[in-house]
């Protein structure tokens, strides 16, 4: 039987969230990042573990890459996004000497890296750890949950898009959940609806329905659907703060709700 | 190989059968002999089977939720138009089959026969393979660690009986890991055509391609090319195109670098 890991790295963390989808490309790492940034304009301390060892896309989306990561006595610092430091992130993105250098590992040399990152990073205090995961039900994935098990109860945030090839994909997703005795906070549908920039005509590029369904069928709550949003990309190409940079996006009403629920659903202690 | 700890440091490790998670794992003696480290007999197995497979081709990304499924798939239909070529479409994203939905095969299942597995046909001329004709809920997750998707994919192309087949075509799942190390390294010896890189317009895609390119240089992967999906919308109520920002020169350095 594994050991878990040393607690004290991850003592003073109040809640831990994980980003979980089973496709890819739905926005787990949007909604992440999105997330994060909307619990820090609540005043919270975050931190975003990104466990998407062969695609890290979190340091680009907060402007971090390239940064280093410095080591203490407690083991590795995180890295600190805002000047604050009320946003700290760990990643592969960091220890990669060239960002187009492929992570090509199996799982065993994945499973030891994100037991570090559990085990070896100094979060310090942080109202919520992030932990965007990346696409499937697989290694990564018991890897990090195996890791976090002494810090029960676990939640669970579903990313879908409407149609019904990631629906397909993200009831397995549920699944792994239930079995892995994860609290699922409730689904997000993501990309649903392009407002067109030009006439406001809204049309489902995607499909529509999706994320309510699987809600429905999963017996968990829908926190909202977010839209196929061009500044929603560009704030996240660039690594700018969608709500500085472009707060008239339809993106930001829909993501500033979803997080609002999440935290009313989060134990006093934090909400 | 049966079912190994989860801690295993692989079987061509130099900690093969020496580790402390190697204690009561019912393949260590044979890890701590050397064997492990040998070639896997499959991989002669599969170039024999693959003798009657004229090309084949790996679609990749690197990025999830591009399109290689959906390119795959059309691509898979495109070829097999012509009713005198024979087409197989094998799909190892095993954690999130989509082939079966996107050709509407949801529901079908997989028949052995003397000579193996047989593919499900959507038409006479394709046939397709997917761990998802094995599971019998739509709601089964597969949690699997790499060495059991690995053996999964080693069945695909050892045992599946395809027959005469002008094309293969290989979906994959998003990634540099497990499953695309093993259909590269299990389809060595039988010689695999190139692989096609699927991104979209946006620069976190790019990124992760970038990445998939420099896994197919590792490898040794000729790249046939790469394609572009969900480039720009049209508005179909005032017909406006949504600009998105072509991106594929930023990639041709990188493919045409000098090895």
């Amino acid at each position: 039987m594994e050991t878990a890991a040393e607690p004290e790295n991850l003592a003073g963390v109040r809640h831990i969230i994980l980003v979980l989808s089973g496709k890819g490309g739905v926005g787990k790492s949007t909604i992440s990042t999105e997330l994060a940034l909307a619990l820090h304009h609540e005043g919270k301390k975050v931190g975003i573990l990104d466990v998407d060892l062969c695609g890290p896309s979190i340091p680009r989306m907060l402007r971090a890459q390239g940064k280093a990561v410095h080591q203490c006595d407690r083991g590795w610092v995180p890295v600190f996004v805002d000047r604050e430091q009320s946003i700290s992130l760990m990643s592969v993105g960091f220890l990669l000497e060239n960002p187009d250098e492929a992570v090509v590992w199996r799982g065993p040399k994945k499973n030891a890296l994100i037991k570090q990152f559990v085990s070896d990073v100094a979060w310090g205090e942080l109202d919520c750890l992030v932990v965007d995961t990346p696409p499937g039900t697989s290694d990564e994935h018991m890897a990090v949950v195996e890791a976090l098990r002494p810090y029960r109860p676990l939640r669970a945030l579903v990313v879908t898009t409407p149609q019904a090839v990631s629906v397909g994909d993200v009831r397995r997703e549920l699944t792994f959940c239930k079995k892995t005795g994860l609290q699922v906070v409730g689904v997000v549908e993501n990309m649903s609806g392009f407002a067109c920039p030009h006439c406001a005509e809204c049309t489902y590029v995607f499909s529509r329905g999706g994320g309510e369904e699987l809600a429905r069928l999963a017996g968990v709550p829908f926190l909202g659907s977010v839209p196929l949003d061009p500044e929603l990309t560009r704030s996240l190409e660039e690594g700018h703060d969608l709500t500085q940079e472009f707060p008239k996006s339809p993106a930001f009403p829909a993501l500033t709700s979803i997080a609002r629920k999440i935290l009313d659903g989060l134990p006093a202690t934090l909400s | 190989m049966e079912e190994v700890p989860h801690d295993c440091p692989g079987a061509d490790s130099a900690q093969a059968g020496r580790g402390t998670s190697c204690q009561g794992c019912p393949n260590q003696r044979l890890c701590a002999s050397g064997a492990g480290a040998a070639p896997d007999p499959a991989i002669e197995e599969i170039k024999e089977k693959m003798k009657t497979v004229k090309h084949k081709i790996l679609v990749l990304s690197g990025k999830g939720g591009v399109g290689k499924s959906t390119f795959s798939a059309h691509l898979a239909h495109g070829l097999a138009e012509d009713e005198n070529t024979q087409v197989a479409l094998l799909d190892i994203d095993i954690c999130g089959p989509s082939i079966p939905k996107i050709m509407g095969l949801e529901g079908e299942q997989v028949h052995q026969s003397a000579s193996g597995w047989s593919p499900v046909y959507v038409e006479d001329n394709l046939g397709v393979m997917s761990v998802g004709f094995l599971l019998s809920s739509p709601d089964d997750a597969v949690i699997w660690r790499g060495p059991k998707k690995n053996g999964m994919i080693k069945q695909f192309l050892r045992d599946v009986d395809w027959g005469d087949v002008d094309y293969l075509l290989v979906d994959t799942p998003p990634g540099t890991s497990d499953e695309h190390l093993s259909v590269v390294q299990y389809l060595a010896a039988a010689h695999i055509d190139g692989a096609v890189i699927v991104t979209t317009p946006q620069e976190i895609s790019l990124q992760d391609v970038r990445k998939e390119i420099s896994f197919c240089r590792k490898v040794k992967l000729p790249i046939i090319g790469v394609v572009e999906n969900m480039s720009g919308f049209v508005c179909p109520r005032c017909k406006v195109r949504a600009v998105t920002e072509a991106s594929l020169s930023s990639l041709k350095p990188q493919i045409h670098q000098p090895r």
